[in-house]
C-alpha cells in the first residue's frame, strides 16, 4: 500500500511528462490527478489507524541500494506516526492542488508538463518523509528542490521567474551543503546512515567531542547545526529565507503546494524526525529556538508592509515556519508537528484563495488595486475568511477554535512552559501573533472590503480593452507592461473600470471548500493526539523519541493569562487593521509618512537581498569573472586549447611554406634530416 | 638452384605475366584495354594464389638472399591485392588514354615489392627496391602530356635517386664494417661491439628506407607526387609500396639490426614522432584532397613506426594489422576521390567542392565518412583497432611518452578528417555539380565492401587477424 502511495505519483509524472505528446493534455491531467487522489485515499486510512491507536510502525524494503564498504543501505519506506501525518498532509494538499490546477491553468499551453512536475514533486516529497536513512532523505530533499526549481521557473519565458527559480536553487544549495556535511559527519561519527540506528546511538554520543581545525567541538552540536542549516535552507529560515518570497513567481497552485504546505515544512519534519539527536545538544536546540523566533518576528514585520497578495502570504508562511521551529527548539515537537499539520490546510487554503482572487482579477496581484471583491466572488471570500480566522488563531481558550488557534496556542503555551529561552520565544511569538493578525486582516480588508480600486490596474485595463477577456495567454502578462491604455474606460466612475470579476470554476471551488473544512476543524479534531500528554504519547508512539509528555503536561497548566494573551493580541491586530484599512483609510499613509525609515526598512525586507548582493553575489560574480577571464580564458585556454590550436595552425602554415615545390628545397630537408639523425646517433653512441 | 625456383613461384609468375602483358600491349595495340588488363589481373591473381600455395613454407632460397616465409607472404598478398585493385579501376579513369604500360609497370612494380618483402640480403633488398622505384617513377609521369604529372615523375625520380644514394652508401658501410650483405651475418656482427661505421650505416639505410615509406623528414616528395600523379597511380603509391617498404624496413631493423636495438630505436622513434605530428599538422592547411591524403599517409606511417619502434613481436603484429587496415581504408578513400567528377567529367580534387556532398551523393559521402572516421581512429570503426595495437605495443615496450604523443597527434589528426565529414554533411552545397556516377559497379563494390569491413564487420576478423599477424610476425623473432 505504501509503495502505491509513493510510486503512483512517480508513475503518473513519468507517463504524463514523457508521453504527453502521445496521450494528450486531458489524459495527462486525468492520470496525474487520479494518481494523487488514489494516493490520498490510501494515506488517510493509515493516518486514521494511528489516530485510533491501531496503527503499527513498519519499514518496507523496496530494494537494495548501496553496498560499499561500511556504507550499506537500502531503499526503504518507513511508515510511522510522523510519516503518516506527513503523508496525509502531502497527498491531500497535492491532490486538491492538482484538481485546482484544472481550473487555474486551463489556458496554459503546457499543462501536461505542469501536472507532471506537480506529481514528480509529490513523489520526491513522499520519498523524503518515508526515508529510513539519511541518504534517501537527501534524495527526496534534492528531488523536491528540483521540482521546486522547475515549477518556480515554469513560465520560463518570464525572466523574473527564471531568476527566482535560480535564486531558490542557489540559496537551497547553501542549505544543502550543510545538510550534506551533516550526513557525512553523521556517517563518520556513527558509521551508518540508517536513521533508527543513529537515533538509538545518539544519546550515547552526547558530550563527546571532535577536533576540527585545532578546536575541540561538541560532536552532536556540530552535527545538529549542520543538519539544521539544511533545514533552514529548505524551510526558508532567517538568513536563507530570501528565495521564498521570490518563489511566488511560480503559478499560485505551486505556491500553495510547495511553498506553503509541504516542501518548506521539510525542515521542521527533519528536525522532528531527528529529534533525539537534537535533544543531545543544548546549544543546537537553542539555535533552533532562536532562529525560529527570529524568523517568526522578521517575516511578520515584513508581511505588514507588502502589497503583493502572494508575497504577504509568503512572508506569513515564513513566519509560521518560525513558530514551528521554535516549538521544536523548546522540545515541543508534537506542537511543531501539529502546527505543521493545521498550517498545511489553512495556508494552502489562503494561497488557493489568493489564486482564485488573482484569477478573478485577471492576474492582478497588487492589493492596492483590489477592494470590494466580497460581493463579486463570495465563495472565495468565505474561503479566505476561514483561512484568515484559522491563521490568526480565533478561538475561545478551553473551548474550541479554528485550526490555527489550537496549534499556535499549543506552541506558545509550550514555549512559556519550557521556561528559559522559551519565555523569550513566547513573547516574540506573541508579538508576531499580533502582526500576523494585522497583516492577515489587512489582506482581507484590502481585498474584499472598501470600494473597488481596479481602474489603475494595467491588468484590469488590459482585460477590459481586450474583447476576449480571459481569452489570452495566461502568462503573457510579463510583457503587458508595454500596453499602456491611456484611455481610461472608467465611465462608471465606481473604480471598477467597467470590469466584472467572475467567481472561479468549480474545479477551483471544491479544493477551497474542502480546505476550509480542514482550516476550521483540523485543530479541534486532532488536538488530543498531537499535543495532549497521554494521548500524544500513545499517538506518537515513539516515532519522535523525544516527545516530551511532561512538557506537554506543563503547557496545559500554564496561567490563564498566558492562554488568553494570543487571543487578545489577535483582537488588537484585528482592530488595528480595521482601523487602518476600513475606518480611516488615510491612516496607513500618514503612518508611513511619520515613520518613513521604519517603513522603508520593513518594506525592503530588512534589506536582506541588498546585503546579500553586496556580501555574496557581487564578490561571487567578481570571483567568477576573475576565474573566467583570467583563469580560464587567460591561462587555461591561452596555454591549453587555444594555444594548442594556434600552435597547430602555425605548424600548418610552416609546413605549407616548407613545401615550396622546389626539388632542391626538398633535397635540402632530406639531407638536413640525415645529418641530424647521424649526428644524434653518433652523439648517442659516443 | 632449380629446386629454389619452385619456391619463388610468385615472382616467376609476375615476371612471365608482366612480359606477356607487355607483349600483348605491343602487338595488339593500346586499344585492347580489356585484354592486357585481364592479363595483368590474372597474373596478379595467379601470383597471389602461388603465395597461398606456399603457405607454411619457411625457408631461404638462392644462398639465403631471399626468404620464403609467412611474413613475406602476408605482405605480398596485401601488395598483390592492392595492385589488383589499382589495375581494376584504371580504365575508367584514363577513359581512352589507358596504355598497356600501366598494367605492365604495376606488375613489375609488384614483382619488385614482392622481392622487397622477402629480401634477406642487402643486394636483393636494393634490387627489389629499385625495380619498384623505376616502375614508380614512370607511373608518376604516366600522363606525359600533363604538366603536373611530368613534374611529379621528375621530382620523384630526382629525390628517389638521392634516397637511393643514401641507401647504397648505408649498404656499403654495413658491408664494409661487417663483411657481409646477408641479414643474418649483419645481425651477428651487430650482436658484437658496435662501431661508428655501423651506426652510420644504420642511419643511412634507415634514411633510404624512410624515403620509401615517406617518413618525415624524407617525406617531402609525397604531397607533390601524390597531387601530380594520375589518381589511380596515387592510389597505387599510397597502398602497395607502403606495404612493401614497411615490410622491408621491419625485416631490416628486426632481422638485420635486431641486436642493435639501442642504435636504431631512437631513430625510428624520431621518424615516428615527426611523421605523426607533421602528417597531422600539415594536413590541416590543405585544399586538395590528394595532398590531404598524402599527409594522411605520412601520419599513418608514423603510427606504424610506433609499433616498429617497440621492436617486439607484439609491435610487428601491430604494424602488420595496421598495414592491412590502412591499405583497405586508403584504397576506399582514393576510390571515392576517383568517383568525384564534375558535370564536364573532370576530376574533382578540391576539398571545398566536397561541401554538401551528402545531399548530392549520399552513398559516396557515407562511405567517405566511414573512411575518414576510420583514419581518425574513432571507435567503433575498425581504424581504431590497429592504432590501439601499436599503442599497446609501445606501452608494453616502456615507450609510454611515444604512445602519449601518438594519441595527442591523433587528436590533431582527427580535426581534418572530421572537418571533411563536417563539410560533406553540414555545409551548404558547393557550386560544383557532382552528377551521379552510374556504371561504376566495380568501384562501388570495392568501396562498399571496404566501408562495410571497416565499420563493424572488421571486428569479427580480429581473432583470425590476430593468429595470422602473430604467425607472420613470429618469423622475425
Amino acid at each position: 500500500m505504501i509503495q502505491a502511495i509513493v510510486f503512483l505519483p512517480l508513475l503518473a509524472a513519468l507517463i504524463a511528462g514523457l508521453g504527453q505528446r502521445i496521450i494528450g493534455t486531458t489524459a495527462s491531467k486525468i492520470l496525474t490527478t487520479g494518481a494523487l487522489f488514489t494516493s490520498c485515499a490510501l494515506s488517510w486510512p493509515i493516518f486514521l489507524s494511528f489516530v485510533m491507536g491501531t496503527g503499527e510502525a513498519e519499514v518496507v524494503t523496496v530494494l537494495h541500494w548501496v553496498s560499499s564498504g561500511a556504507l550499506q543501505f537500502n531503499w526503504e519506506l518507513r511508515v510511522d506516526t510522523l510519516t503518516a501525518v506527513m503523508l496525509v498532509v502531502i497527498t491531500t494538499v497535492s491532490a486538491l492542488v492538482h484538481l485546482y490546477s484544472w481550473g487555474y491553468m486551463e489556458e496554459d499551453p503546457d499543462q501536461p508538463r505542469f501536472f507532471a512536475y506537480l506529481s514528480l514533486f509529490t513523489f520526491a516529497m513522499l520519498m523524503l518523509v518515508t526515508a529510513n536513512n539519511l541518504v534517501q532523505m537527501f534524495f527526496g530533499w534534492e528531488g523536491v528542490g528540483l521540482a521546486s526549481y522547475l515549477l518556480i521557473g515554469f513560465w520560463y519565458k518570464k525572466p523574473s521567474a527564471n531568476a527566482a527559480a535560480i535564486k531558490a536553487f542557489v540559496v537551497n544549495r547553501v542549505g544543502d551543503l550543510g545538510f550534506m556535511l551533516g550526513i557525512f559527519g553523521t556517517f563518520l561519527v556513527f558509521g551508518t546512515v540508517s536513521i533508527p540506528e543513529i537515533l538509538a546511538a545518539a544519546p550515547g554520543m552526547a558530550g563527546s567531542t571532535i577536533t576540527f581545525m585545532g578546536m575541540r567541538l561538541d560532536t552532536m552540536t556540530i552535527l545538529c547545526l549542520l543538519l539544521f542549516i539544511g533545514a533552514m535552507g529548505k524551510s526558508a529560515q532567517l538568513g536563507l529565507h530570501t528565495w521564498l518570497p521570490d518563489a511566488m513567481e511560480g503559478p499560485t497552485p505551486v505556491s500553495a503546494l510547495i511553498h506553503a504546505a509541504t516542501m518548506v515544512t521539510a525542515g521542521v519534519f527533519m528536525v522532528c524526525r531527528l529529534s533525539p539527536m537534537f535533544e543531545t545538544s543544548e546549544v543546537a536546540l537553542g539555535v533552533v529556538t532562536f532562529v525560529g523566533a527570529a524568523t517568526c518576528l522578521f517575516a511578520a514585520t515584513v508581511g505588514t508592509t507588502q502589497w503583493d497578495i502572494k508575497r504577504v502570504i509568503a512572508y506569513s508562511t515564513c513566519s509560521q515556519l518560525g513558530y514551528m521551529f521554535f516549538a521544536a527548539g523548546v522540545g515541543a515537537y508534537g506542537a511543531a508537528m501539529f502546527h505543521l499539520f493545521t498550517h498545511a490546510f489553512f495556508k494552502a487554503l489562503l494561497f488557493l484563495g489568493a489564486g482564485s482572487v488573482i484569477h478573478a482579477m485577471h492576474h492582478e496581484q497588487d492589493m492596492r488595486y483590489y477592494g470590494g471583491l466580497r460581493k463579486h466572488i463570495p465563495i472565495t471570500f468565505w474561503a479566505m475568511m476561514m483561512g484568515t480566522l484559522a491563521i490568526t488563531g480565533v478561538g475561545i481558550a478551553g473551548v474550541a477554535g479554528f485550526a490555527g488557534f489550537h496549534s499556535k496556542d499549543g506552541i506558545l503555551e509550550a514555549a512559556f512552559a519550557a521556561g528559559g529561552g522559551g519565555v523569550i520565544a513566547f513573547w516574540v511569538g506573541i508579538f508576531a501573533a499580533l502582526l500576523t493578525s494585522f497583516y492577515s486582516w489587512r489582506l482581507v480588508f484590502l481585498t474584499f472590503y472598501g470600494k473597488p480600486r481596479w481602474e489603475q490596474s494595467e491588468h484590469i485595463q488590459h482585460a477590459v480593452h481586450d474583447d476576449h477577456g480571459h481569452g489570452h495567454d495566461d502568462h503573457a502578462h510579463a510583457a503587458q507592461g508595454d500596453h499602456h491604455h491611456d484611455a481610461h474606460h472608467s465611465a462608471s466612475g465606481d473604480g471598477t473600470a467597467g470590469y466584472h470579476p467572475h467567481e472561479s470554476p468549480v474545479s477551483m471551488i471544491i479544493p477551497l471548500v474542502l480546505l476550509s473544512i480542514g482550516a476550521v476543524f483540523a485543530g479541534y479534531a486532532f488536538k488530543y493526539q498531537f499535543i495532549y500528554p497521554e494521548q500524544g504519547l500513545a499517538f506518537w508512539n515513539g516515532s519522535m523519541l523525544a516527545y516530551d509528555a511532561e512538557l506537554m503536561h506543563h503547557s496545559h497548566q500554564v496561567d490563564t493569562w498566558v492562554k488568553w494573551t494570543p487571543f487578545t493580541v489577535m483582537a488588537i491586530g484585528l482592530f488595528l487593521a480595521w482601523n487602518s484599512y476600513i475606518r480611516n483609510t488615510t491612516l496607513p499613509a500618514r503612518f508611513v509618512a511619520q515613520f518613513k525609515l521604519l517603513h522603508q526598512f520593513l518594506y525592503n525586507k530588512w534589506y536582506f537581498d541588498e546585503l546579500y548582493n553586496v556580501l555574496f553575489v557581487k564578490p561571487a560574480f567578481w570571483i567568477g569573472r576573475f576565474f573566467w577571464k583570467k583563469g580560464d580564458e587567460g591561462t587555461i585556454d591561452r596555454f591549453g586549447p587555444d594555444g594548442a590550436a594556434a600552435l597547430v595552425a602555425g605548424g600548418t602554415r610552416l609546413a605549407v611554406r616548407l613545401q615550396s615545390g622546389y626539388v632542391y628545397g626538398y633535397a635540402f630537408v632530406m639531407l638536413l634530416g640525415l645529418v641530424g639523425l647521424a649526428s644524434w646517433a653518433m652523439v648517442n653512441f659516443l | 638452384m632449380t629446386a629454389d625456383l619452385a619456391l619463388i613461384w610468385p615472382e616467376l609468375i609476375l615476371t612471365i605475366g608482366g612480359l606477356i602483358t607487355l607483349m600483348l600491349g605491343t602487338f595488339l595495340g593500346d586499344r585492347q584495354v580489356g585484354i592486357y588488363q585481364l592479363s595483368a589481373l590474372l597474373t596478379l591473381a595467379a601470383a597471389a594464389a602461388a603465395v597461398v600455395a606456399l603457405f607454411g613454407v619457411e625457408t631461404t632460397v638462392f644462398s639465403g638472399t631471399l626468404s620464403v616465409d609467412g611474413f613475406g607472404g602476408f605482405a605480398k598478398l596485401l601488395i598483390y591485392a592492392a595492385s589488383f585493385v589499382c589495375i581494376l579501376i584504371a580504365p575508367r579513369f584514363f577513359s581512352g588514354g589507358m596504355r598497356a604500360e600501366y598494367p605492365t609497370l604495376i606488375v613489375f612494380a609488384a614483382l619488385g615489392m614482392g622481392i622487397m618483402a622477402s629480401a634477406r640480403d642487402l643486394m636483393t633488398l636494393y634490387v627489389g627496391l629499385e625495380l619498384n622505384s623505376l616502375a614508380a617513377y614512370v607511373l608518376a609521369s604516366f600522363m606525359r602530356t600533363d604538366e603536373r604529372s611530368s613534374e611529379a615523375g621528375l621530382k620523384y625520380f630526382v629525390l628517389g635517386a638521392l634516397a637511393s644514394g643514401m641507401l647504397l652508401y648505408g649498404i656499403s658501410l654495413l658491408y664494409g664494417f661487417t663483411g657481409t650483405t646477408d641479414f643474418a651475418g649483419i645481425a651477428a656482427a651487430m650482436g658484437g661491439q658496435l662501431n661508428i661505421g655501423l651506426i652510420f650505416g644504420i642511419v643511412f639505410v634507415l634514411a633510404g628506407l624512410g624515403f620509401k615509406v615517406s617518413a618525415v623528414p624524407f617525406h617531402m616528395w609525397t604531397p607533390d607526387v601524390y597531387e601530380g600523379a594520375p589518381t589511380p597511380v596515387t592510389t597505387f603509391f599510397a597502398s602497395a609500396p607502403k606495404v612493401a617498404a614497411m615490410a622491408l624496413m621491419t625485416r631490416v631493423v628486426i632481422d638485420a639490426m635486431g641486436p642493435a636495438l639501442g642504435a636504431w630505436q631512437q631513430i625510428i622513434i624520431f621518424l615516428a614522432l615527426a611523421s605523426i605530428i607533421l602528417g597531422a599538422v600539415g594536413a590541416i592547411g590543405q585544399k586538395n584532397i590528394k595532398r590531404l591524403l598524402a599527409y594522411s599517409s605520412i601520419n599513418n606511417v608514423g603510427f606504424m613506426l610506433i609499433g616498429l619502434a617497440a621492436g617486439t613481436q607484439q609491435g610487428v603484429e601491430g604494424v602488420l594489422t595496421y598495414l592491412l587496415v590502412y591499405v583497405v581504408t586508403t584504397l576506399g578513400a582514393f576510390l571515392v576521390v576517383l568517383q568525384l567528377r564534375d558535370a564536364d567529367g573532370n576530376q574533382i580534387e578540391s576539398i571545398p567542392a566536397l561541401a554538401g556532398l551528402s545531399q548530392r551523393r549520399p552513398g559516396l559521402a557515407a562511405a567517405m565518412a566511414v573512411f575518414m572516421f576510420s583514419l581518425a581512429g574513432i571507435p567503433p570503426l575498425f581504424g581504431f583497432w590497429p592504432k590501439y595495437l601499436v599503442f599497446e605495443a609501445a606501452v608494453n615496450a616502456n615507450l609510454v611518452p611515444l604512445a602519449v604523443a601518438g594519441i595527442v597527434a591523433s587528436v590533431i589528426g582527427a580535426f581534418y578528417y572530421i572537418a571533411i565529414i563536417k563539410m560533406m554533411y553540414f555545409d551548404d552545397k558547393s557550386d560544383t555539380e557532382i552528377p551521379a556516377g552510374g556504371g561504376a559497379i566495380v568501384e562501388d563494390a570495392v568501396i562498399t565492401a571496404s566501408a562495410l569491413w571497416l565499420s563493424v564487420i572488421g571486428y569479427l576478423f580480429i581473432p583470425v587477424l590476430a593468429v595470422v599477424s602473430a604467425s607472420a610476425a613470429a618469423v622475425l623473432f
